[in-house]
């Protein structure tokens, strides 16, 4: 007589709250695990974890702060999301946010428009477009190499994202920098997206509240990204692309091409955050603008399960990590939570393939069957 | 500049990326791809600096890193052999989890010193013209231990049995089951065995070849180049050495090429224009790139490709590839 686990491979479609519950619990035992960790080097989880409520959601000000931090990782989640429903891993979404961020700004720095006349929703405008022109751009190089010559997209992608920091640099060290400092001068009012705290006049409570209109196009983004992948014939190519190559092959898709495009579709969105990032946060181009986005906007859309509404909670979740991790000592905690989720989603996903069970055996090691029939040959 | 300097720096941080690269070869040929050699690596560098450091032994060190960078592949070696989860992905949230990690307990550790596993030259063959002063001369035991891999790793993976299992398991699994090999195991084996040899790549960085902690820079995306060179060198050890070695060079080249008022005989952009630095920076990262693509196509042309069962997970009993 014994206890053994019984592992079987799942007949049936699994229960529609599993995916959720499994990654619900995911983030709930990463605490735990994170909690242990942070325990064995001596510090205290349960004030660490009760500092990270409050950092995050302890007033107005720091929920606002949040979802400011969490804009543009909904952005470039959803940008992974994108292309990671036709199996493309773009790890490169830091890199095309900082060309999003360098091509938008060029319309203030060049100046590209008469920033004394043009009016304000135009320059706005404007940047969108170059923003997500320099990501969609940036995101084609690792698109073509892929679909042309069958380079591994994670590597150029992670290459691409040093070399656009570096792209950066050269512009705000050198020809933009603000009399030496490693940042361009503060963009004038014209470009900057509109803040809650611009109406503190007309309502009290909103001054200081830092929340700005990019969270908007985060929103707008998630609503088509879900109508592209789940009600447009394209988002069924693709999804058909990943979940089958050989078939779409033979079904005759371009596979080429939709590499191509989703590439460059998941770069304009990481290239908007980018643009969303100096208009309404900092203001300037200015170095380190990404705290890792680019990594986090992974395990974002892996943890919603590539889902573009539950990529908008997540963001949330992941924003309230940054905002307390920044004050946070160790300073690595928040990416060992991050790790540690990513980890135990993916792990989960085996309860999605099989069904484990706790069962009896009997001394020969077999399965014993359920009571009533046992209990009828025993008699 | 000096080009006997350059290639001597070039040997010796070249050893980093042939150690990480020989052990990705090892699991690459069994069939699992580890994306996750960054967080190895920088979890190697940290638990060989950190055990060195309150030890006091620079030897215990290096058997922490490799352990510890073992036992963080086994977790990715539990989640794609076991769960047959996608290895892109655990291989990256290896790479997450081993930054965490490292970053967690390195907490405090930079600006220390430590002791450090010694460099050595060596008699008779330092005083060789050239190759002596390049290869034997003052150069890191790690590096030594490298010219050894280099030839053993060949002459396991394309001449022995257990090379013969190994490659079996990274081409056709089903095949070799058929045969009676352990696929399950041997992954598992070879996995681990990567990340030995990511965690000792770690290692000789912090107390070897360039030794300190300095948080994540420590790597600075050597892992990732790692991975880009097992591609580049087609899987192959010796390849990988080479590449390994050039690109140490590399490295150590773009670095002298800021020094200098003159070069060639021309004005150095870089000595007079310091923010053009920055490209040379990049350069490492977009040769990457340059040697991926370069290396792929050389590949097609000769009908050489990645193992067959790269990146599938094994399930007994269904149809293989």
């Amino acid at each position: 007589m014994g206890l053994r686990i019984d592992v079987q491979k799942r007949t049936e479609d699994y229960p529609k709250w599993l995916p959720a519950a499994t990654s619900i619990g995911a983030v709930l035992l990463a605490f735990v695990f994170s909690g242990l960790i942070l325990l064995s080097v001596g510090a205290d989880p349960i004030r660490i974890y009760s500092f990270f409520w409050t950092a995050s959601f302890g007033s107005w000000g720091a929920v606002s702060d949040v979802i400011v931090k969490a804009t543009p990782l909904l952005l470039i989640g959803l940008a992974c999301a994108f292309a990671f429903k036709m199996k493309l891993w773009n790890i490169g979404a830091e890199g095309q946010f900082y060309m999003g961020a360098f091509f938008a700004s060029m319309v203030i720095l060049l100046p590209m428009v008469d920033l004394q006349t043009t009016p304000k929703f135009l320059v706005l405008g404007l940047m969108m477009l170059m923003g997500m022109l320099g990501g969609a751009l940036y995101g084609f190089i690792p698109g073509i190499l892929r679909a042309k010559y069958n380079i591994n997209e994670v590597i150029t992608t992670l290459m691409l994202n040093y070399i656009a920091v570096f792209w950066n640099n050269y512009w705000i060290f050198g020809k933009y920098s603000d009399a030496g400092f490693q940042m361009t001068k503060m963009f004038p009012k014209i470009a900057w997206l509109p803040r809650l705290s611009d109406f503190a006049k007309q309502y009290k409570s909103f001054s200081g509240i830092t929340l700005h209109v990019g969270v908007i196009f985060g929103l707008v983004a998630a609503v088509i990204v879900w109508l592209i992948l789940y009600k447009s014939r394209w988002g069924y190519k693709i999804t058909l692309i990943g979940d089958n190559p050989k078939a779409a092959k033979y079904a005759g898709l371009n596979i080429t091409r939709n590499i191509v495009l989703v590439f460059m579709f998941s770069g304009a969105l990481a290239g908007l955050a980018g643009m969303a990032e100096v208009t309404g946060v900092v203001h300037r181009l200015q170095e380190r603008i990404s705290t890792n986005y680019g990594f986090s906007g992974v395990i974002i859309a892996w943890l919603a399960k590539l889902n573009p509404f539950a990529v908008i909670l997540v963001s949330v979740l992941f924003g309230a990590l940054i905002v307390a991790g920044r004050e946070i000592q160790p300073s690595g905690v928040s990416f060992l939570i991050q790790g540690i989720i990513l980890f135990l989603v993916i792990s989960s996903d085996v309860l999605l393939k099989y069904t484990i069970r706790v069962v009896r055996t009997n001394k020969d090691g077999e399965i014993v069957q359920p009571k009533a029939t046992v209990v009828e040959e025993a008699k | 500049m000096n080009f006997t300097v350059i290639f001597h720096a070039g040997i010796a941080t070249g050893t980093i990326l042939l150690i990480a690269a020989i052990g990705e070869i090892f699991a690459e040929r069994s069939g699992i791809q580890n994306l996750g050699i960054e967080g190895m690596m920088l979890l190697g560098a940290m638990a060989g600096f950190k055990i060195a450091y309150v030890t006091g032994n620079a030897w215990l060190g290096l058997l922490a890193a490799i352990l510890a960078g073992g036992l963080l592949s086994l977790l990715h070696g539990l989640v794609t052999i076991s769960f047959q989860a996608d290895q892109t992905v655990s291989g990256l949230s290896l790479t997450f989890l081993g930054t965490g990690v490292a970053l967690v307990l390195g907490e405090g550790l930079t600006g220390l010193t430590t002791a450090t596993i010694p460099n050595l030259t060596v008699p008779l063959l330092s005083q060789v013209p050239y190759l002596g002063q390049i290869f034997f001369t003052d150069q890191n035991l790690l590096t030594y231990f490298g010219y050894l891999l280099i030839p053993i790793a060949w002459l396991f993976i394309f001449k022995t049995k257990p090379g013969l299992h190994l490659r079996a398991v990274g081409e056709k699994p089903d095949a070799a089951d058929t045969l009676g090999v352990n696929v399950y195991r041997l992954r598992y084996l070879y996995t681990f065995v990567g990340g030995c040899f990511a965690g000792l790549a770690g290692a000789a960085i912090s107390i070897a070849i360039s030794p300190g902690w300095y948080s994540y820079l420590t790597t600075s995306g050597q892992g990732w180049i790692a991975v880009a060179l097992v591609i580049f060198a087609q899987w192959n050890p010796t390849r990988a050495a080479l590449g390994g070695y050039l690109f140490g060079m590399l490295r150590r080249l773009l670095l002298d090429l800021q020094g200098p008022a003159m070069l060639l005989g021309l004005k150095n952009p870089f000595f007079y224009d310091h923010n053009l630095v920055f490209f040379l920076q990049m350069a490492p990262y977009l040769l990457t790139i340059i040697a991926l693509v370069w290396g792929s196509s050389a590949a097609r042309r000769k009908r050489l490709g990645a193992p067959a069962a790269l990146g599938e997970p094994y399930v007994r009993g269904e149809r293989g590839l």
